[in-house]
């Protein structure tokens, strides 16, 4: 078969993409398919970060093979995604399989980020509270350090800023 | 319709731009991976989720606070052929996946094209900033804006354990991707690269080559970005990108000076010869050309070439690519039509 980019060297390269169950096929020979890249997964340059990521997922070492059964039926129940699907492809459907898979999630976080846990921004709108939250533990871990400093008159603004923020809290 | 002039510049406006560094540094880039809370994440969304999702998110580019930072469009991806796609994706506005996956798939674009944001990617919204050379703060306080503008019209998918939920997991969290491309070809030649990217990806970064996976560069050319979105503050991020890139940028610094005291002779012999073969060459092919390309770089900034500026050679890295020449002959050209094309477009800039 000859190369249907250029028409011109063998096809080396065969491969099937069915999207929304639209199937397109390619035939290329080896300079189309490195021209082509990432556009084709398994080409050379094609290995996805998904493949990657289902890879680390089907490998769960502690897991006996009755809670493997148990865990393959557990289901998103907003988007209907079950998580042996979510293995496979290595994606989330909807932002409520993150509470659906909650259990099996900080194993998986851990591997990939090394931790589990956000630290970082706060949007304004949804997140008032959490943000007013970490706000106070910043200012008591500062609280702290005045006091033992004996910087007292720091430390009594520091504990009204405290009780503000944690008026507001009850307030929202 | 301005699609035509994103498509017709070669070269972004801000690409033209001077930043810190940028005998190096060619750019900086910083990608928010954002969701909204009632939809299913674009992979699973009906296609009137989809729709509604491209409605609302379009709707931000009619706010005050936006129009303060530049002026935006909207181009829906149905609006592009597949060739007009293929150049944003060479321009690095949009993804491979926007351009050949998404369904109700668009982009909006700033008027000097620093800012795209991507709406039913992988994500609901990728909001990018690309700035040149070194700015990868400057890229993340516009980000981080912009963000903000977008997050006070919708409502995100937001956790707070989890911070910002996204479609994959390794990018939850922060949701963030700094990334900064690097013309590093004294380390290559010196066979120093090696030792330093096996460094950089034992400190949680990742480094790729032009035009995305795989390590194995196209004109010594690397991408250096975070991999870890959770778990470290967004200013930590930058943080370590920051000091590591900083790092590079005086080994290679160090490699050029060393080269140029200790081989002379080679380095002139090197680049020179390069830029012989693309004033005179009829027929180039894209690695050929990215490897030439780079020698002549490397020889303008270290003062050996002088009739060349950089930023042409800027542009010919971004228009001897497929999509781009296609655009340019306005048809679909064969490999070897386009190795032919290459070499006159490159001829005719560099001896220009």
């Amino acid at each position: 078969m000859i190369c249907q980019e250029c028409g011109n060297k063998p096809a080396a390269l065969h491969f099937t993409k069915i999207v929304n169950g639209e199937k397109t096929e390619f035939h290329l020979c080896e300079s189309c398919a490195r021209e082509k890249g990432d556009s084709i997964p398994g080409a050379p340059n094609g290995f996805s970060i998904h493949n990657l990521l289902s890879g680390i997922l089907e490998f769960e070492p502690s897991m006996g093979q009755n809670v493997k059964q148990q865990k393959n039926v557990i289901r998103c129940e907003n988007c209907g995604l079950t998580y042996s699907q979510f293995r496979k492809i290595g994606r989330f459907g909807c932002s409520s399989c993150y509470n659906h898979f909650s259990d099996q999630l900080n194993p998986l976080l851990k591997r990939v980020h090394g931790t589990s846990v956000h630290v970082g921004k706060i949007p304004k709108k949804s997140g008032g509270k959490i943000k007013y939250k970490r706000q106070i533990k910043d200012l008591k871990k500062e609280l702290q350090s005045k006091i033992d400093h004996e910087e007292f008159e720091e430390a009594a603004k520091l504990r009204d800023e405290i009780r503000n923020l944690e008026q507001k809290i009850s307030e929202a | 319709m301005s699609l035509e002039r994103f498509i017709d510049d070669a070269l972004s406006e801000w690409m033209k731009g001077e930043g810190a560094d940028s005998d190096i540094v060619i750019s900086s880039r910083i990608r928010l991976a954002r969701n909204l809370t009632q939809y299913s994440f674009p992979m699973l969304s009906t296609n009137q989720q989809s729709e509604e999702v491209l409605e609302k998110v379009s709707d931000v580019v009619h706010d005050e606070d936006l129009k303060m930072i530049s002026n935006f469009e909207r181009i829906p991806l149905s609006e592009m052929n597949s060739l007009e796609s293929k150049v944003l994706v060479e321009k690095h506005l949009i993804s491979p996946n926007l351009a050949e996956e998404s369904r109700n798939g668009a982009v909006i674009l700033s008027e000097n094209e620093s800012i795209s944001i991507m709406i039913n990617e992988e994500d609901h919204i990728r909001i990018q900033c690309l700035f040149p050379g070194f700015q990868i703060n400057e890229a993340w306080e516009l980000a981080n804006q912009i963000d903000d503008i977008f997050e006070a019209k919708l409502n995100y998918a937001f956790d707070e354990k989890r911070g910002y939920l996204t479609s994959c997991p390794t990018n939850v969290g922060t949701g963030i991707r700094a990334s900064v491309m690097l013309h590093l070809p004294a380390l290559v030649l010196t066979q120093q690269i090696n030792r330093i990217l096996t460094a950089v990806s034992q400190v949680g970064l990742a480094v790729r080559g032009l035009y995305g996976e795989g390590s194995d560069s196209l004109g010594n050319l690397f991408q250096i970005s975070n991999q870890i979105t959770l778990g470290q503050s967004e200013s930590e991020i930058i943080h370590n990108l920051y000091s590591v890139v900083k790092q590079i940028i005086e080994h290679e610094r160090t490699a050029r000076a060393k080269m140029l005291s200790e081989s002379k002779t080679f380095l002139l012999d090197r680049v020179n010869r390069s830029y012989g073969i693309l004033s005179y060459a009829q027929i180039m092919d894209s690695n050929e050309a990215a490897q030439r390309l780079s020698d002549v770089r490397l020889g303008i900034d270290l003062g050996l070439i002088s009739n060349v500026s950089a930023n042409v050679l800027n542009e010919l890295m971004i228009m001897t690519q497929p999509g781009f020449l296609q655009q340019y002959a306005s048809k679909k050209l064969s490999p070897d039509e386009r190795d032919v094309l290459r070499a006159e477009m490159i001829r005719e800039r560099i001896t220009n």
